[in-house]
């Protein structure tokens, strides 16, 4: 047996037939892979070096991007887009991840009791669609019903409440809580299953130097969960910078009121549909896409080799 | 040993803090469903109480199901997610068995090819998505979809179910060879029930992104015929937003096949999430 592998791994320059199966086992995948989202990527891309006039796609070189940061109308729009997105992640990442992270560390407890339970329940959000989520809090928040300042009475706050929903100066944190309610279950279940990989002589150690409780999570658990944080970041950056259908869901199209909660994703919807009066511009929303892309494409970048890297991992 | 470490009023508040916030998570649900159930008055008067025998009523749902076709959208949600994920499933573990199992020049370059697909989402070549459908004569029909969600959910599935692929023993494909089996049987028959647990995490990981999309229903298949739930529930909202009882009703018929599937397969789900997609 051994022999054998020993002369296959030696007789390398002999020519070997070739090995078909590896073509079909391949093949479908790659096929549509390649067919349904590389090339029309690829695609959208090459789009936005052009313009359509009279029905004919011109090459223009980067005039669409001039136009796209020059354009007052354009830049302004762009520019309220992005900045609204930033806010939209900085959000996220200050209380979405957070919030599952600390789930995650009491979920965690040595034999806590309904434990399974507790996960069961904070998960269920997660599975619903945006539109569920977002109608269903649009419902909660309006104040025609009137559940949230009941609510807020029966803690004295009443004064509080106002439609959150409805003011340009609150919209966009409200709609941003919204789908932190929704997604928090993903980076508790990610760190959950980290915390639980954590071996249990590591944490004994710690106690036999009398490194308990609080200080135990800050000074040996979160440093060794760390990697799975820089993971939730990477996908909660990707997920926000292409977010879309809560905001439509919750705000329409225009992403009102007055464009307060417009995020890229509704940028380019609206670009490239149209919406009312506005046409819809292919090669303006292929810009808007390729600039989509570079985003995203930069601050995976910046994860893979920036961070990741550097981040140190511990082996048991 | 565990018990000593945490006192009794600490793990108190454990608890208190857990069960707060999975009221937060549960109260919006809780509440639509609830008040899906009552008549329109006691829906604003007492949004708080369950429906009781005086305040019960279905008017929301006689509306909906009367309405708009539900039943349809469900069963177009369903086509598309059941296809989509056979096509993933098979395909992606084609494709894993041939990078895990065989070594040939641009292995590595396929595998990272096919990953890229994990970090830059696929809605960013709608506009080319879209080009290349109404080429294909294929917009407002059902298959656009499957076909774009297969292609989304290949990446994930290859990446997966290739870790899950290198474990399976190599004396076993052994023996099949030397039994004569070929390498599509040696697939088929030996690797395939080996790595079903593996499979059952990317299907579920694969499903809930599919069933809950609103943007290529939307954009690729917006006609009444193709309409999945996701896309029928959120223009069926739109057109009825004063008629509070048929909103809380199309959203709590949106809910209830994820609540059935999730109470029956959560314990599969969390154990694929905790397992599966850290490590």
């Amino acid at each position: 047996m051994q022999g054998e592998q020993m002369e296959s791994d030696v007789a390398i320059p002999r020519r070997q037939p070739i090995r078909w199966h590896i073509a079909v086992f391949l093949a479908p995948a790659v096929v549509i892979y390649t067919a349904i989202m590389i090339l029309p990527l690829g695609g959208t891309l090459f789009l936005s070096f052009y313009k359509e006039v009279q029905g004919v796609e011109v090459f223009v070189g980067l005039d669409n991007f001039r136009t796209l940061f020059g354009n007052e109308r354009w830049a302004a729009d762009f520019w309220n887009a992005l900045k609204n997105n930033v806010i939209f992640f900085i959000i996220h990442m200050l209380v979405q991840n957070p919030i599952g992270v600390a789930l995650a560390a009491l979920l965690s407890i040595p034999k806590l009791r309904f434990a399974g339970f507790y996960r069961t329940a904070i998960f269920l959000p997660t599975l619903l669609s945006f539109v569920i989520v977002g109608f269903i809090w649009k419902l909660i928040l309006s104040p025609i019903w009137g559940v949230t300042p009941y609510l807020l009475s029966l803690v004295d706050l009443k004064f509080l409440f106002a439609p959150w929903l409805g003011k340009p100066g609150s919209a966009l944190i409200a709609v941003s809580l919204i789908s932190v309610w929704q997604y928090v279950g993903i980076p508790m279940m990610l760190i959950y299953a980290a915390l639980l990989n954590i071996p249990d002589e590591v944490l004994e150690a710690a106690e036999c130097d009398g490194i308990t409780g609080w200080s135990q999570f800050w000074k040996i658990k979160l440093p060794l969960i760390l990697p799975s944080i820089g993971i939730i970041s990477i996908l909660t950056f990707v997920g926000n910078f292409n977010a879309f259908d809560l905001i439509y869901t919750v705000q329409g199209a225009l992403a009102g009121p007055d464009g307060s909660t417009d995020i890229l994703g509704t940028l380019l919807y609206r670009t490239f549909f149209g919406f009312q009066l506005q046409l819809g511009d292919r090669t303006m929303g292929a810009t808007i896409a390729t600039v989509m892309f570079l985003i995203i494409l930069a601050g995976v970048s910046l994860y893979l080799f920036g961070i990741q890297r550097r981040m140190r991992r511990y082996q048991f | 040993m565990a018990n000593a470490r945490i006192s009794r009023t600490r793990l108190a508040f454990v608890h208190v803090a857990l069960i707060v916030y999975m009221i937060i998570a549960l109260f919006p649900v809780v509440l639509t469903i609830m008040n899906s159930f009552k008549t329109r008055n006691d829906i604003f008067r007492s949004p708080l109480t369950p429906p009781l025998p005086s305040t019960f009523s279905l008017t929301g749902y006689h509306t909906v199901l009367g309405q708009g076709d539900f039943i349809g959208y469900f069963e177009n949600s369903l086509i598309v997610t059941v296809a989509s994920i056979f096509c993933v499933l098979l395909f992606g573990a084609m494709a894993a068995f041939a990078l895990s199992e065989y070594r040939f020049r641009g292995n590595l370059l396929m595998g990272l090819y096919l990953a890229l697909g994990i970090m830059i989402p696929i809605r960013l070549g709608t506009i080319g998505i879209l080009q290349e459908m109404v080429a294909l004569n294929l917009v407002n029909t059902l298959v656009s979809l499957v076909l774009v969600y297969t292609a989304q959910g290949l990446p994930l599935a290859v990446f997966i179910l290739s870790e899950f692929m290198r474990t399976v023993s190599d004396d076993l494909k052994s023996a099949g060879r030397i039994d004569g089996l070929s390498e599509y049987a040696i697939f088929f028959r030996l690797v395939l029930p080996l790595v079903r647990p593996a499979m059952a995490t990317v299907a579920v990981f694969t499903m809930i992104p599919i069933w809950n999309d609103l943007w290529f229903p939307l954009i690729l298949a917006p006609g009444e015929k193709t309409k999945t739930v996701t896309l029928g529930a959120q223009t069926f909202i739109g057109q009825f937003v004063t008629d509070w009882n048929a909103v809380l009703a199309a959203l709590s018929l949106a809910i209830f096949p994820v609540l059935v599937l999730y109470v029956l397969f959560s314990r599969q789900l969390i154990r694929g999430i905790t397992a599966g997609a850290v490590k």
